[in-house]
């Protein structure tokens, strides 16, 4: 349970949090026409017949929409419904070409199921989904580009989306971004919807009340269309105190949709119940219901990936992982692939079992590497060094061929050029030196120039050893294996 | 040859694959009846430069020996199917301009058989209506006059245009569109033979829709025979409508053995109503003796939910039309009244204002109402309910009966302005042919006399559905037992 309280005059109140998402369905056409759905085309270039609503136009369903939605309600375990129906939303918009929005209200096509949050300190949570529809996109309306007119682009009109409506189970800013996080992350495992908030394939209306801890639900306020994680995180802080600071002034909540304005750090009212449109839904006398047999609903199982928590807990189990490590490999779906690709070289190059050098390989992919792509503004789909790359610098320390310590200054090398790692170590000549004749040369060299220091170290200055081990990987340019260097040089200095 | 407008499809289908007729030879021919026919104001846009290219299109192919039933037949093309580049508005002004990029299935089918198109054919505003008195282009005139009067009568409606035209020799035959009776009623009163298919039989793509559950494809033709051709022609599965059924189309014509015995056609008692004109129940005495005589066995039968079927049809049709019609906002094509620096709602409410009638925004703000939060589960929903167990009625009747006779409208045409200031009474028109619809059922209006002022008179005829041929054959049947050979005076020639 989250501890996240709103210190009110009266006391703590408890915040409780549930989100509809509007997630842009990953298909080639949109969901009833067979217009292209790419993103960034010229305006009005992606727009059929039926998506402009001219007189006598039929939608017609596309298949490959469906089956998207299906796959995503299965990721999150999901009531599968194998009949539903779409239903007509009325009310009239520049930019809602049929005056209505063809959604699903009564029969979804998908029911409950479970989002599992990860929070902090390996804790999770199940956040419970209602339901997921689907429905049309609206097109995008331009107000700033005419003194007096308003531009109207259908591209996105008719787009398919998942509505993914979550049950009031969140309890904080956090949780409520970690579910987010999470069913992104699903959402792009399996390639139902890219995720972009950005580019506005994902966004999010965010429903908000308070209550004292224990006390019945409070009345909620919808906060529409808000585009970012971190917007959703501080919206909920400033409604949800926003309500306290009204209920504490002796005053009432209405329910009414609110707008968040992130410049200002508040929400806004953008019109109250009794504004509200009364949508008038009825089942589309265009379309059939939606049915579907078991077969269809098992392909589409078949076709789902591994899932975030699934390879989670394989990584953890199988490869020795700690929750850390193998909560932020799988939290991209690009990282764990990385990784995979990362053990399975890795294993390969030293025939070393890959649940032996997963765990060095993790820690260097989110150590070493998520800190030089963090620094320098990257991610990993774009990471100049490649997983094949990775391998053969950490099997060149693995074999010996390298100290750890060298490692480093190759992999920086690595990422500024994007060369190999055995080029570079071959190139500067930094391959490790383990011959215990040369060693015991230098270390002889090292002991005779400093004969103050080991005057020190046998009256009883023990911590000149480190001293005297410096000096010898100083004169050796760091190449010296660190293990022989030791086991040398203590009796030497012992005498 | 004598006057070639008065030939039947049929008829000219022949004397064409003989060689004793060109296409070219019918379709001027035609066209000069449609300049002749314009007080009828069936149409509302002519198109003999497309008649001529398309006649002469279908001289070749028949000569090359690829004809089809429809090659080289002039037909008028009801104005809410959309013709590629052609005056497509529904009979509305909200549709000012609109010529559609696009081409209806219904007419693609005609002409990829061969057919010809003559024009546009004028109806009730978005078939709104019942006596074609709803049009933005004006009223549409019934061809047929009263006996030693000349006082003009509604054709009918919605399909005013298709029957006028096809009455009043101005067209071989037309397409039409049946929601609630919009192809029988006007048949039955124009003296054509109109037939309304199973619900998902002709495609809906490119019909601009007024209530889509209820909107069919259908033909007005001048007899029996014609009409099961040239459905035969538009008929037919299309992937663009999902309400569109695949299934094959059965080959009407062949349908038409007049052979009904042993029959059994069924009688609604509930279709005797109260007060209706003792000229349309001898109509329908006479029908009933018809069928007998032709070895049918006639049984009375009962759909105990006739009485509620006008009430749930101006439910359910509004409700779809309300929402059918919210495209037409001044957005993107069509009519737009916006005031000057006005608000976008501005703009929708004087578009929608100026661009509907009266009769439309009346079954928007039905539809509307109905719909609304609080009042949907009262109507929409019950409505919905109703009409389940109107099609149930049918379901149990056919299985007694292989076909059900009545009377198709209950008087014959009346005067204009009659009945335009009383929605409740022209609603009434509908009583006997809105049941099917709501079953999504095939239905047909035969000729079948006259009323005691010379007026046509119509039985109708509805069946199983997808089961076309029975309708047809009976039709047919029907057709031939009443010998109606009388025909308009072609007075305004």
């Amino acid at each position: 349970m989250s501890s996240y309280r709103i210190q009110g005059a009266t006391g703590d109140w408890e915040v409780v949090i549930g989100l509809e998402v509007h997630a842009q369905v990953i298909s080639n056409a949109k969901l009833f026409s067979g217009a292209s759905t790419e993103f960034g085309a010229e305006p009005n270039a992606q727009v059929s017949l039926v998506d402009a609503a001219m007189p006598g136009m039929l939608p017609t369903i596309n298949g490959e929409c469906v089956r998207q939605a299906v796959r995503t309600g299965l990721a999150l375990g999901a009531q599968i419904n194998k009949f539903s129906v779409f239903d007509r939303k009325n009310y009239f918009y520049a930019d809602l070409p049929q005056g209505y929005q063809i959604s699903q209200f009564k029969h979804p096509v998908v029911g409950e199921g479970t989002v599992t949050l990860d929070l902090e300190g390996g804790v999770s949570k199940g956040v419970g989904v209602e339901r997921i529809h689907l429905e049309q996109d609206a097109g995008k309306s331009m107000h700033d580009q005419h003194p007096q007119f308003t531009y109207v682009d259908l591209n996105r009109s008719g787009v398919a989306l998942m509505e993914i409506v979550s049950m009031p189970d969140m309890r904080s800013p956090d949780e409520a971004g970690a579910y987010l996080t999470k069913l992104r992350t699903i959402l792009r495992y399996i390639g139902t919807c890219d995720g972009n908030m950005e580019q506005g394939s994902m966004r999010a209306d965010v429903n908000v009340s308070v209550r004292k801890p224990g006390d019945p639900l409070g009345t909620r306020c919808e906060i529409k269309n808000v585009n970012s994680i971190r917007f959703v995180r501080q919206a909920i802080e400033v409604e949800a105190r926003r309500q306290v600071d009204i209920i504490e002034a002796g005053g009432t909540i209405d329910q009414e949709t609110r707008l968040f304005d992130p410049n200002k750090g508040e929400t806004r009212s953008m019109r109250s119940k009794e504004e509200a449109h009364d949508y008038r839904y009825f089942p589309d006398p265009d379309l059939l219901p939606l049915e579907f047999d078991d077969a269809f609903i098992e392909a589409a199982r078949e076709s789902l990936p591994e899932l975030p928590d699934e390879k989670k807990a394989r990584f953890m189990e199988a490869l020795g992982l700690n929750d850390y490590n193998a909560s932020v490999l799988v939290a991209e779906k690009e990282s764990s692939e990385f990784f995979e690709t990362l053990v399975e070289a890795l294993a390969k190059a030293t025939k070393k079992d890959a649940a032996h050098i997963a765990l060095k390989a993790s820690n260097w992919l989110t150590g070493d590497l998520f800190g030089a792509l963090n620094k320098a503004g990257k991610t990993i789909a774009t990471s100049p060094v490649s997983a094949e790359q990775g391998a053969e610098l950490l099997a060149l320390v693995e074999d010996g061929t390298i100290s750890g310590r060298i490692a480093k200054d190759v992999f920086e090398v690595m990422f500024e050029t994007g060369k190999g790692a055995g080029s570079i170590v071959e190139e500067k000549g930094l391959k490790q030196v383990s011959d215990t004749g040369a060693i015991e040369a230098i270390i002889d060299e090292v002991i005779a120039a400093n004969p103050g220091q080991l005057e020190q170290y046998r009256a009883g200055k023990d911590k000149l050893l480190g001293f005297f081990v410096g000096q010898v990987m100083k004169a050796t340019q760091g190449k010296a294996n660190p293990g022989v260097v030791n086991s040398l040089l203590k009796p030497k200095l012992d005498g | 040859m004598s006057d070639l407008t008065k030939l039947k499809i049929a008829e000219a289908r022949d004397l064409l694959a003989k060689g004793e007729l060109t296409a070219r030879e019918l379709t001027e021919a035609h066209i000069a009846a449609v300049e002749a026919a314009d007080t009828l104001n069936a149409y509302i846009e002519k198109t003999p430069e497309i008649a001529l290219k398309q006649a002469d299109a279908a001289d070749a192919r028949i000569k090359a020996g690829d004809a089809a039933s429809m090659t080289g037949i002039p037909v008028g093309i009801k104005d809410l199917f959309a013709t590629k580049g052609v005056h497509t508005q529904a009979c509305s002004h909200i549709l000012d301009g609109f010529k559609p990029e696009y081409e209806s299935t219904v007419t693609q089918n005609l002409w990829d058989d061969g057919a010809v198109m003559l024009g546009k054919l004028n109806m009730d505003e978005f078939a709104m209506g019942s006596s074609n008195e709803t049009s933005y282009y004006g009223p549409v005139k019934n061809p047929w006059r009263a006996e030693g009067s000349n006082a003009d009568f509604v054709p009918g409606g919605s399909s005013g245009g298709s029957v006028a035209s096809v009455a009043g020799y101005a067209a071989m035959g037309a397409t039409a569109s049946d929601t609630g009776g919009s192809i029988r009623q006007p048949a039955a009163f124009t003296g054509t033979f109109g037939i309304k298919p199973t619900y998902g039989r002709c495609s809906r793509y490119g019909m601009v829709a007024f209530a889509s559950s209820l909107d069919q494809a259908g033909t007005i033709t001048r007899d029996v025979r014609d009409g099961a051709i040239m459905l035969e022609s538009i008929a037919g599965f299309d992937p663009k409508d999902s309400t569109s059924v695949d299934i094959p189309v059965p080959n009407f014509e062949a349908a038409l053995t007049g052979d009904i015995r042993g029959m059994k056609i069924g009688i609604p008692q509930e279709y005797h109503l109260a007060g209706m004109p003792g000229e349309i129940e001898a109509l329908w005495h006479q029908g009933i003796e018809w069928v007998k005589a032709a070895g049918a066995e006639v049984v009375d039968i009962n759909l105990p939910h006739t009485k509620y079927a006008l009430p749930t049809y101006y439910i359910v049709a509004p409700a779809e039309a309300s929402s059918n019609l919210a495209r037409y906002d001044g957005v993107r094509y069509g009519l737009r009244e916006a005031p000057e620096n006005g608000a976008l709602d501005e703009m929708y409410e004087t578009t929608r204002a100026e661009g509907f009638g009266d009769e439309v925004k009346r079954r928007i703000m039905i539809g509307t109402y109905v719909l609304s939060a609080g009042y949907y589960d009262a109507y929409y929903l019950k409505a919905q309910k109703v009409r389940q167990l109107i099609a149930d009625d049918f379901k149990r009747a056919f299985e007694k009966v292989d076909a059900i006779l009545t009377p198709t409208a209950p008087s014959a045409a009346f005067a204009f302005g009659e009945k335009s200031d009383d929605p409740l009474a022209m609603y009434l028109n509908d009583v006997f042919t809105v049941p099917a619809s709501l079953a999504g059922l095939p239905g047909s209006s035969i000729p079948a006399g006259l009323s005691a002022n010379g007026l046509p008179l119509g039985l109708q005829v509805l069946g199983k559905a997808w089961d076309e041929e029975t309708v047809l054959r009976v039709s047919g049947v029907i057709e031939e037992a009443a010998v109606f050979t009388s025909q308009p005076e072609l007075w305004w020639r």
